[in-house]
């Protein structure tokens, strides 16, 4: 009988991937409870704690977390979607505003990588000419 | 089978979530097996072809999207406990974050303010809204972020998850080429770039180019999500409070 079988057939591999699972949404929780007073994003602070966390252990990650966010970033895409959808509620929005928000989304992203690259090559020769001097 | 029984059964799975979830992953799994049959076209990003599916879809059997959502919100609650999981991709890059961190805090710091207010004042020059103004804010984050801050600020958050989809394509189609116009040659500079200005759509872009140019564009996005979510809210919050929007 299959039920038989259950302590078997829980593989390790199936619950290093639960601990991942869990150990992401604790981080989560401890982020929102924290973030409840705060204009952060919940997630964002639990982001920036498992990162601490990962940082003060100067170890490799987990294997259980590293099963659990590969899992979850390889279909991150896909977890767009719903919200995505919800721009159907926007419709009458977008007809009356699209030449702001294409012009924002074109000469915005066209501004932000340009800037970004000029302050990044002229910072990094700085720096790196300030640490050979 | 007659018309009515039809109907019925088709009245009872609407009504359920069961039905939003199960459309939610066929039409992600026909976009995307669209796109890799495509070789990748970056127009036809498997996140923009499933949403256009399913708005198709719901606009022809008259589906208000609260219904869709009952069944959608299972695959969207996961956008959190995978915002955490971008601790793993940024830890994993901290080596490289060493050696180059001022530069690279200096840029990222500059870019999530350059790139909130630089889309907000192009779209409040053109007229538009607010409410339109601020969901465009955090349209260079990474979506699960975008859409916290949107939130955060009184933006639309499902309006600011389309955005930043077309921001991510927009920039990971023309960044290299960009790049290479300004003459700039240096991996680590076009990543950290393309990172803060398309976020994980770029940052794929980007390891096509090379693993140092993908690796840099991750840590970018990670730090650039991190450090928008900091100043963003706070900084739009004050020029409310002064009467400036």
């Amino acid at each position: 009988m299959a039920w038989k079988n259950t302590k078997t057939c829980v593989e390790p591999m199936e619950m290093t991937f639960l601990h991942g699972i869990a150990l992401l949404l604790s981080y989560e929780l401890l982020g929102e409870a924290i973030a409840f007073h705060l204009p952060i994003p919940g997630p964002v602070l639990g982001m920036a704690f498992l990162f601490l966390t990962l940082w003060l252990r100067r170890q490799p990650v987990p294997e259980s977390l590293a099963t659990a966010s590969t899992s979850l970033l390889s279909h991150l895409p896909l977890l767009f979607v719903p919200a995505g959808v919800g721009v159907m509620v926007h419709g009458d929005r977008i007809a009356a505003e699209w030449l702001p928000v294409l012009a924002a989304l074109i000469f915005g992203t066209l501004f932000v990588a340009i800037s970004t690259a000029a302050v990044m090559a002229a910072t990094k020769a700085l720096w790196t000419q300030s640490r050979h001097a | 089978m007659p018309e009515s029984d039809l109907a019925s059964i088709w009245v009872y799975l609407s009504a359920s979530p069961l039905l939003g979830l199960t459309v939610t992953l066929l039409a992600y799994i026909a976009a995307h097996s669209l796109y890799v049959r495509a070789r990748q076209h970056p127009l036809l990003n498997p996140v923009i072809t499933s949403v256009a599916l399913l708005i198709a879809l719901l606009s022809v059997t008259r589906t208000p999207y609260g219904t869709y959502f009952q069944g959608g919100q299972y695959v969207h609650f996961l956008l959190g406990p995978a915002t955490v999981a971008l601790a793993v991709p940024l830890y994993q890059q901290v080596a490289k974050l060493k050696s180059l961190w001022f530069p690279v805090v200096v840029t990222v710091g500059f870019g999530a303010i350059a790139s909130g207010f630089s889309s907000m004042a192009i779209a409040r020059v053109l007229g538009a809204s607010l409410e339109t103004q601020l969901s465009l804010a955090p349209k260079a984050v990474t979506a699960p972020v975008a859409m916290g801050i949107s939130e955060q600020v009184g933006g639309l958050p499902s309006l600011t998850a389309a955005l930043v989809v077309l921001t991510g394509i927009f920039g990971a189609a023309i960044g290299v080429k960009v790049f290479e116009l300004m003459g700039i040659a240096d991996d680590s500079v076009k990543g950290i770039a393309m990172g803060i200005a398309a976020h994980g759509i770029g940052t794929a872009r980007a390891f096509q180019v090379s693993a140092e140019m993908g690796a840099f564009s991750g840590l970018a996005m990670a730090l650039s999500a991190l450090f928008s979510a900091a100043i963003l809210p706070g900084a739009i919050g004050w020029l409310i409070g002064l009467g400036w929007l």
